[in-house]
């Protein structure tokens, strides 16, 4: 009998373990794991959020940039406005 | 195989306690809500001074920050009602949630509002409320329950109803 262990018996999972794994999900999840409060700021935390430099239109000419690069590349579908470009599909 | 690992899972008592579990859980994360009682201020830690009595008094808490636009948007109209109501049995503080005791101390002198000022600055006081927005202000009752909750600051239309909410808590007969 050799010690090597074969892929057959890596890929063994027994009743049992797979009953361990799924417990331990489980309690992962009911524990904090699967909390939604791991990664919300709550109100109370966003002074950061908050800052002037988080803003994405805080440089004028670089929301000028990509705006003319949004309309541009988006024209035929309307761009930021309601109509169309005239050809009726929209 | 997967049929009999599975089997566990129809049991009444696993899924009956995880749902116990789901249900204390989401009422520890759900905070101050009305009819609860709000939390002590003597033992939140608050710096800002000593915090006026509030036994037997309606108690009206406006939590704020230095960052919130709202919160600066409310102090006038506070500082009014905070003033109108001075004698007659109600107390308005403000509680401010600053991480930063610089930013608070800043505020502070930038904008000092007319009603007494609190630092929660280890945000002990808010975690333990769960405040949903910024502002939110909790009027609470005679007996320290919490009977109405203000969740940002719409102009007039709040002041008007903060007004109301205090009026109705004073025309209540006390115990």
């Amino acid at each position: 009998m050799s010690d090597k262990i074969t892929r057959n018996d890596a890929m063994n999972i027994t009743p049992r373990t797979l009953r361990i794994f799924l417990l331990m999900g489980a309690a992962a999840a009911l524990t904090g794991c699967g909390s939604t409060r791991l990664v919300r700021v709550q109100p109370w935390e966003r002074a950061t959020l908050t800052d002037y430099v988080m803003r994405p239109d805080r440089d004028p000419l670089h929301t000028a940039l990509a705006e003319h690069t949004y309309f541009s590349r988006e024209a035929a579908t309307g761009g930021r406005g309601v109509g169309g470009s005239g050809c009726g599909c929209n | 195989m997967l049929k009999k690992s599975l089997s566990f899972l129809g049991s009444a008592r696993v899924f009956g306690g995880a749902w116990a579990a789901l249900v204390v859980v989401s009422a520890a994360l759900a905070g101050v809500k009305v009819g609860d009682v709000f939390p002590a201020l003597a033992t939140a830690q608050l710096a800002g001074g000593a915090v006026p009595a509030t036994a037997g008094k309606i108690l009206v808490v406006d939590f704020w920050a230095s960052w919130c636009a709202p919160c600066k948007a409310s102090f006038p109209a506070l500082g009014k009602i905070s003033s109108d109501y001075a004698t007659r049995d109600v107390v308005l503080i403000g509680v401010s949630v600053d991480e930063s005791a610089a930013a608070y101390a800043t505020f502070l002198k930038k904008t000092p509002p007319a009603f007494p000022a609190f630092h929660d600055a280890k945000q002990n006081l808010v975690r333990a409320v769960q405040v949903p927005t910024m502002p939110t202000t909790y009027v609470v009752d005679r007996q320290g329950r919490v009977r109405f909750v203000h969740s940002g600051f719409h102009g007039e239309a709040s002041e008007r109803r903060l007004r109301s909410d205090i009026d109705a808590l004073l025309a209540e007969k006390t115990p």
